[in-house]
């Protein structure tokens, strides 16, 4: 059976990579440091489907995340990967 | 204070506190147990020893020197004849005590655990690992060596460690002593000590065995002087000088070979005044009490609960300047007004400060006195104390009101009563969401309560069943700014929960201007005056004249009150369902409320026009003309509602639900075909004939036709009742309006109660087999599970009102249940959210600035302006467009 890829679920907002050369250019969009961004763990299911992808993402890694929104079409957030384990 | 933070925390360490400790930090070794001598001198050595500090003014601190408000307070300590248990520990205890052996003290495990557990807890550090962790850590081990009866290191044969609530131990039944745990705890070797997550240099296990006490500073335990003269004692004080008399009777008796006996009783109640000066409710001891019998409140009761010192004395504390009664209503009040007695009045006071521009008019404010009327005996704002630029206040009375005006100069405050136009904040609890609180301008009333209109009850969740609210007066300007553009009634009227109004037309409002309109009725020229009378407006409503007499039409007097130039049309709810034509109007266009340039020509004013929650007039008023004149539209309904009805005239009462015997009958014909219907399908389901639905079990299906079989009949009676219960039915006119009640409530009284149901399902619990002893076992018929084919209005027989209870309770513990849930949950999310806030870019943050949300709800949407939670309804903007007069 094909595993399942948790990012093809339709209730799974679209995760993208921030591409280390772009980091800059949507910090200073957003006007803020790294470390005030909201954060992701590295054991969240979507980190884990998108490293079948990119290989392992180090902490650090801005992760896009562009939700379906009925008002605005869609929004956009950005989380910051953590080795972190959150309860 | 100052601002800027002066000490961070960096770390917080829990420890016990060693015997030695507690004398180290004493200043006193208290050993009598008496306080104060005869001439009410502390007594040296005693429990209110000067060397724990002063109370008393004029009397110093022994130890530090201090008077009164400068010294800190001291602690003393109490040696104790025999160790006792400290309940606190009682779990630590017992975990320790089942872990180890008695004899040689090691934990239960071979070297080898020894060996690989310490690894793995030296792995985690004790100070900077998280204490749950390090708690199932330790809980997995203890109980592994727990469960162990042989000790394997020195073969001891361990039996079962009972503790016996709340502080004794026993082995085979015989009592362990505190001495004995105490011993065995000394025996736990410092280095086995991490596997029960302590820290071996803050923390040995015998010190959770007390053999001295410290006695709290005297700051903590004030004795207060009684108006007799008489002095009395703090709670902790009694409990304390009972603590040091018992530790003095056992060493007495322990030192002169009193027999075993008197000595372990006396222990006991060592123990006993011990445990319960720590926690006097500790679960299977009885509580110490007070000579009157009321229970004494020690060291826990202080702290916890509601009424601790948490939750009464440092998240939530009592304010000055606030002012509680009971609550009434008052339909010629504003929206924005709340009415306040005088009596309320004169002790509430605002702070002016004057200065050069002010300073005439201040005099002549303070000349008033604190009792000022004007010629016609109406209150007038007085002053109740000046302030002095140094901080001094001085009481202004009738008496020195005149000389004191004289004195005051720019520089000083005066404290000046509540007036009218002030702006106060109105709150009633639960203060659930913003509009539990908010700003109202003070109107001086006579009597005792606080008035306001009607139709802000909504928003408070108010009635005047005797409920009461409470009164903040603003001392700030700039809070007093706040409260004028944000906090005040009109700026509320749109909720940020749904994007609608939340103050609107309640009962009478709904129930008149539905009269008002529907039919377009014709209004007596005098009459109309009459109503009108009531309304501050500055103009008449046209006049039409039938058989020479002059009448004003409904539609046309309610026309008067609406903003000019709205444009609006949409379906009203008593012809919401209607598909082409109304059932309730002549006319087929009536179907629909139309108003075009502030004047209504069709339709019936319903709760769908002017409800809250709902009102789309209301809704449109606001987002065309604001608050002012949706506040505006608002007062003039409440005003026009009472204006109309007391003139016509409305009351309900028994007689509305009267109809005629031949519709009684019916409902009784139906009702009991029903239960034929059931007792068949209970046969078909009995001979096994039954299908099942698909899905569904035999009996599930049998449930369910039965239910729908007894569902039918209730819509069915209420069709019946209702046939003969028109719109000239009081009843029926607040159901069908929606200002009071559902027409199922109607076909209840009139018609027929119907099935009771708990948890969605007929009635099936209570007796084996059976709801009630009156059933055979297992009778599945109508009667037996809850059908009550009576009337409210005919009276239910007995069985039928246990049935009724019966399904009345599930609602009564679902709100109980619901209620502190849901309470619960509230303050979670307070708690969680208190200091997030949105910035200027809109986005949310918390204190530090790390970003919650990067657009306020991800949309940037404020809720409280959106249409129903969408973003614009272009529908109503076109037909704006289209009826705009040039
Ligand atoms: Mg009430
Ligand atoms: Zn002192
Ligand atoms: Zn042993």
């Amino acid at each position: 059976m094909a595993k399942l890829n948790v990012l093809q679920h339709e209730l799974v907002p679209a995760h993208h990579v921030v591409k280390k050369e772009e980091e800059d250019k949507v910090l200073k969009e957003l006007g803020i440091a790294k470390d005030l961004l909201p954060r992701i763990s590295r054991s969240d299911p979507a980190i884990k489907a998108l490293e079948e992808i990119h290989g392992p993402l180090e902490g650090g890694t801005i992760i896009k995340i562009s939700r379906k929104s009925p008002t605005m079409g869609y929004s956009v957030y950005y989380r910051v990967v953590t080795s972190e384990v959150f309860k | 204070m100052t601002g800027g933070i002066s000490k961070r925390i960096y770390r917080i360490q829990f420890a016990l506190l060693s015997p030695e400790e507690i004398r180290k930090m004493s200043q006193v070794k208290v050993i009598t147990a008496d306080t104060y001598d005869d001439d009410g001198y502390p007594i040296e050595r005693g429990l209110m020893d000067l060397h724990m500090g002063v109370i008393e003014p004029g009397l110093k601190c022994a130890t530090c020197g201090g008077k009164v408000d400068e010294c800190p307070g001291h602690f003393g300590h109490i040696e104790l004849a025999m160790p006792v248990v400290h309940v606190g520990f009682i779990k630590e205890i017992k975990t320790l005590l089942d872990a180890t052996c008695k004899s040689c003290g090691r934990i239960k495990l071979t070297e080898d655990e020894i060996r690989s557990y310490r690894e793995r807890m030296e792995n985690i550090s004790l100070s900077t690992s998280d204490p749950e962790v390090i708690g199932l850590m330790s809980k997995r081990i203890t109980e592994e060596a727990s469960s162990r009866s042989v000790c394997p290191h020195c073969g001891t044969q361990h039996s079962k460690l009972i503790l016996d609530k709340p502080t004794t131990f026993r082995e085979e039944g015989i009592k362990v002593t505190p001495k004995e745990i105490r011993e065995r705890m000394e025996r736990i070797r410092d280095d086995e000590l991490l596997f029960f997550g302590l820290n071996k240099e803050v923390a040995r296990p015998e010190w959770m065995i007390l053999t001295v006490l410290p006695v709290p500073p005297i700051n903590l335990r004030p004795s207060i002087t009684l108006e007799t003269g008489e002095r009395s004692e703090d709670d902790l004080t009694h409990k304390l000088v009972d603590i040091i008399r018992i530790s003095q009777r056992l060493r007495e008796s322990r030192d002169n070979g009193s027999p075993q006996l008197i000595i372990e009783d006396l222990w006991d109640l060592l123990q006993f005044h011990v445990t319960t000066y720590f926690d006097n409710q500790t679960a299977g001891i009885p509580p110490a009490r007070h000579r009157s019998g009321r229970a004494l409140k020690t060291l826990v009761q202080r702290l916890k609960g509601k009424e601790g010192r948490f939750r009464s004395n440092l998240s939530g504390k009592r304010v000055n300047f606030s002012a509680r009664t009971v609550i009434s209503p008052e339909p010629f009040l504003s929206v924005n007004e709340v009415g306040v007695p005088e009596k309320a009045a004169r002790e509430l006071t605002v702070p002016v400060s004057v200065n050069t521009f002010n300073v005439e008019q201040v005099r002549e404010l303070v000349a008033r006195g604190p009792e000022a009327r004007d010629e016609s005996d109406r209150y007038l704002a007085g002053v109740n104390y000046i302030i002095r630029p140094d901080g001094r206040r001085i009481k202004v009375t009738t008496q020195n009101a005149e000389e004191n005006s004289k004195r005051v100069e720019p520089g000083w405050t005066v404290e000046r009563q509540l007036t009218e136009g002030d702006i106060v904040l109105f709150n009633r609890q639960p203060s659930l969401h913003r509009m539990s609180m908010m700003g109202h301008t003070v109107r001086i009333l006579d009597s005792q309560t606080f008035r306001f209109n009607l139709a802000v009850c909504t928003p408070y969740n108010a009635d005047f069943d005797g409920d009461e609210m409470n009164l903040h007066i603003i001392q700030k300007e700039e809070a007093r700014a706040e409260a004028r553009i944000i906090m005040k009634v009109q700026e509320q009227i749109m909720s940020p929960r749904f994007g609608g109004p939340i103050i609107g037309g309640i009962h009478d409002h709904i129930t008149a201007m539905f009269l008002l309109t529907h039919g377009n009725p014709m209004i007596p020229e005098n009459v109309g005056v009459h109503m009108l009378s009531y309304l501050d407006l500055d103009e008449m409503p046209p006049v039409e004249v039938h058989d020479g007499k002059r009448y004003y039409r409904g539609r046309d007097i309610f026309s008067l009150i609406l903003p000019k130039g709205l444009n609006l049309r949409f379906s009203s709810k008593l012809c919401a369902s209607a598909r082409e034509k109304c059932e309730y109007e002549d006319d087929p266009e009536d179907k629909y409320v139309t108003i075009i340039n502030g004047r209504m020509v069709h339709g019936t004013i319903d709760e769908a026009a002017i409800g809250s929650f709902s009102g789309v007039i209301i809704d449109r008023i606001f987002r065309k003309y604001g608050p002012e004149a949706t506040a505006k539209f608002i007062d003039s309904m409440t005003r026009l509602g009472v204006g109309f009805l007391s003139i016509r005239g409305f009351s309900t009462g028994i007689s509305d639900y009267d109809i005629p015997e031949s519709a009684i009958a019916r409902i009784e014909e139906i009702s009991n075909d029903a239960i034929e219907r059931t007792e068949k399908l209970v046969e078909t389901y009995r001979k096994g004939e039954l299908m099942p639905s698909p899905g569904r079990s035999v009996e599930d299906t049998l449930e369910i036709e039965v239910l729908s079989t007894t569902g039918m009949v209730r819509d069915e009676s209420g069709k019946i009742a209702s046939n003969f219960l028109g719109l000239n039915n009081p009843s029926v006119i607040m159901a069908r309006s929606g200002a009071r009640a559902k027409m199922l409530n109607i076909s209840e009284v009139a018609g027929m109660v119907g099935q009771q149901s708990v948890r969605g399902g007929r009635l099936n619990r209570g007796y084996y087999g059976r709801t009630l002893p009156h059933f055979k076992q297992g009778d599945l018929g109508a009667t037996a599970r809850g059908f009550v084919k009576s009337s409210y209005m005919s009276g239910l027989n007995p069985l039928e009102y246990f049935m009724h209870s019966i399904g009345g309770r599930e609602g009564l513990v679902d709100i109980a249940v619901r209620t502190s849930r849901s309470g619960y949950m509230q303050r979670r999310l307070i708690n969680a959210f208190e200091d997030l806030k949105v910035n200027e870019s809109l986005r949310v943050e918390d204190t530090v600035g790390a970003v919650i949300q990067f657009k306020y709800g991800e949309d940037g949407v404020d809720p409280t302006k959106s249409d129903k939670g969408k973003t614009i309804d272009v529908d109503y903007h076109a037909y704006d467009i289209e009826h705009e007069v040039a």
